[in-house]
């Protein structure tokens, strides 16, 4: 594995909805770097653009609206050759799109088939890009079910997705995206839909799995807890923006841009481990105001309205990239606030 | 002194037969009058049910709920409707009718309970809306015109109108952005201080229970586990389902300790519970003992914990 260049490179990526109104930016210039055995956590609350952003990159933007695609997405392949997933042709794309990047969702059922057996599905994959016949292929398929850890698994093959449970569910996607051993794998709050205790094994699940094959992971998710512990990287995106990028312990200890200070400021488990370090007792600071809409978005940093520290510059001229080694946050305040 | 709410041994059922579900089994806790409690559980485990029969807004079919030391099982529609004003709901989707503005739904909610039938009227649901943060201008508007977090001001601006003493908050907080959440928890801090509401506060995020909560709950399949003071549980749960369910939920500090993963499997269908103890087919320190009796609840040394679980005094 080479370790010195990522395996993705996402560039300046704009995604724009075209309206008769005019075109509506809802993904505004998103750079990052996916490393072979790393997970990069993008966070962000509804509306930031994350899950815009995967669906860019996967080209499944939905076809009854009308996109406009900008900026690079370099996949690099095994022969060190690299792809754009934004310019290749339709064509290309389907060979490497639940080959070597692959993709699980949130809400399983509204994914899978349901009137296909899970192990059709999943074989389906195999028979497609790895040109296996049925018998090889259903056989491929029994040992991704088994590797994602699914109880007899050679009975579920036949089974079809009402008759499993949410978790279960959620491993059947995860075989289908991992059965090409992708090198990327995208996923889109994956756990969000499920208990805690299942949560957990979900999550335990992809870390093995990602030990095992080295692919880089994009983990798109809101729920800060998954990311401390899942992450090596985090980029928090807001109206549609990256607005800070760094190391996961390097963003928790000490964030540096207004919006994530706010978010971390806001939760209750962290305001109670604060509390109980400290001893005294930590309100919940929460960011007033609402995200803006993207149709009336100003010249300046979308977060202004909503920042505790905006000075006049803010509203007036959208901010500078700040780094700090690989520290990067994109505000106009100079100093840490 | 007297508990606000007293359930014994309650139990709801829903179908029959080979389908009958035992939604809640055996559920029994008092909450004092300006206490917030906590009830928690994972998906299936009864909660929205438990916290509906308490209000009767779906009938139990056993056991006992006492408000303010009245019974509310068996009371009559009229004299159950005087007292539902006491006790109002927060539901996680607010469901505002999309073609009533804002305050035309207060009016609505006042005149039912024939409240403010004069000339208060107006004054009334200008400060309500205050209450919940919002402004008195807002009546004028329809449920389209509000974001997430303005809808669920104006759920819990709906609960308010009764003046009740009592809300149930079911998964209030749920649908809500971060940001949004935080907004919405400090607003219940508020008004909990200011109106000395007792609370019920049904939520599947350990991480809100665990700041908004003086006494938790812990439900399985329709049978509670545990109940402790909030700091007791968090620092030490003391039944293995709690014990699980902590260790599994992720702390947002890559400083602390990783979740960990203590269940294998998933919950049994609750169709089909285990005899005997029902957390036992996942617990890992189930014994033969475990599925002859159903563990009862009983206290432990420290004052006001009780936890149902055969073994608990080998790790307590």
């Amino acid at each position: 594995m080479n370790q010195s260049q990522p395996r993705l490179q996402v560039r300046d990526l704009h995604t724009r909805l075209l309206q008769a109104s005019g075109a509506l930016p809802l993904v505004r210039g998103v750079s990052f770097d996916l490393y072979d055995g790393q997970t990069l956590a993008l966070v962000g609350e509804s509306g930031s653009g994350k899950s815009l952003t995967a669906l860019t990159l996967m080209r499944l933007l939905a076809r009854n609206a009308r996109w406009q695609c900008t900026g690079q997405a370099l996949l690099r392949d095994e022969a060190g050759q690299t792809h754009d997933l934004l310019s290749i042709s339709s064509q290309d794309m389907r060979q490497l799109r639940g080959n070597r990047v692959a993709m699980i969702f949130q809400e399983p059922m509204t994914c899978l088939n349901p009137v296909l057996p899970v192990g059709e599905q999943i074989a389906e994959s195999v028979r497609l890009h790895r040109g296996l016949d049925r018998r090889a292929a259903r056989a491929q398929a029994l040992r991704a079910l088994e590797q994602v850890e699914i109880p007899a698994a050679s009975q579920r093959l036949d089974e079809y997705p009402h008759q499993l449970s949410g978790g279960m569910r959620q491993r059947v996607m995860i075989a289908m995206a991992m059965v090409c051993e992708p090198q990327v794998l995208i996923a889109d709050e994956p756990t969000t839909a499920l208990d805690v205790t299942i949560q957990a094994q979900i999550l335990q699940l992809m870390s093995r799995l990602q030990q095992q094959t080295g692919m880089s992971m994009l983990f798109i998710t809101h729920n800060l807890g998954v990311v401390a512990h899942h992450a090596e990287r985090v980029a928090v995106m807001y109206a549609g923006q990256v607005v800070e990028q760094a190391g996961v312990a390097e963003l928790f200890a000490q964030p540096a841009h207004p919006y994530t200070q706010g978010l971390l400021a806001c939760l209750p488990g962290r305001a109670r481990q604060l509390a109980k370090q400290t001893g005294r007792a930590v309100p919940l600071q929460d960011i007033s105001g609402q995200a803006p809409a993207m149709h009336a978005l100003g010249p300046g940093c979308s977060f202004a309205p909503r920042c505790r520290a905006s000075l006049p510059v803010c509203t007036a001229e959208s901010p500078p990239w700040r780094a700090e080694g690989s520290h990067r946050r994109l505000c106009h305040l100079g100093e840490q606030p | 002194m007297t508990p606000m709410v007293s359930v014994k041994d309650l139990a709801v059922e829903f179908g029959r037969g080979a389908q009958r579900v035992r939604a809640v089994r055996g559920v029994s806790f008092d909450i004092a009058p300006g206490e917030a409690l906590g009830l928690v559980g994972e998906s299936g485990s009864g909660k929205s049910t438990l916290g509906r029969a308490l209000i009767q807004l779906i009938s139990a079919s056993g056991g006992s709920v006492q408000f303010e030391g009245q019974e509310l099982m068996g009371l009559d529609p009229s004299s159950m409707r005087r007292l539902r004003r006491h006790m109002q709901m927060v539901f996680q989707d607010p469901s505002l009718n999309p073609r009533q503005r804002v305050g035309d739904m207060l009016s609505e909610v006042l005149s039912t309970h024939r409240l403010h039938m004069g000339a208060s009227r107006a004054a009334r649901i200008d400060e309500l809306l205050l209450m919940v943060g919002l402004k008195p201008e807002h009546a004028r508007r329809y449920a389209h015109e509000f974001s997430g977090g303005q809808k669920q001001r104006l759920g819990i601006a709906r609960a308010l109108a009764a003046e009740p003493r009592f809300i149930v908050a079911d998964e209030p907080l749920s649908a809500l952005d971060m940001s949004i959440q935080a907004q919405i928890v400090n607003l219940l801090i508020d008004l909990r201080q200011r109106l000395g509401l007792t609370l019920l506060f049904i939520s599947h995020d350990l991480d809100v229970v665990q700041y908004l909560c003086e006494r938790v709950v812990v439900l399985y399949l329709g049978r509670v586990m545990e109940i402790a003071p909030t700091e007791a549980l968090f620092d030490a749960p003391a039944h293995p389902y709690t014990q699980a369910l902590l260790a599994a939920a992720p702390i947002p500090d890559p400083a602390q300790p990783a979740p960990q993963v203590q269940l294998q499997g998933d919950p049994p269908s609750p169709l089909n519970p285990p005899s005997g103890c029902v957390f036992r087919s996942r617990c890992p320190h189930a014994i033969a003992a475990c599925a002859e009796q159903v563990p009862p609840l009983v206290p432990m040394a420290q004052t006001g914990r009780l936890v149902a679980c055969l073994r608990h005094h080998e790790w307590s």
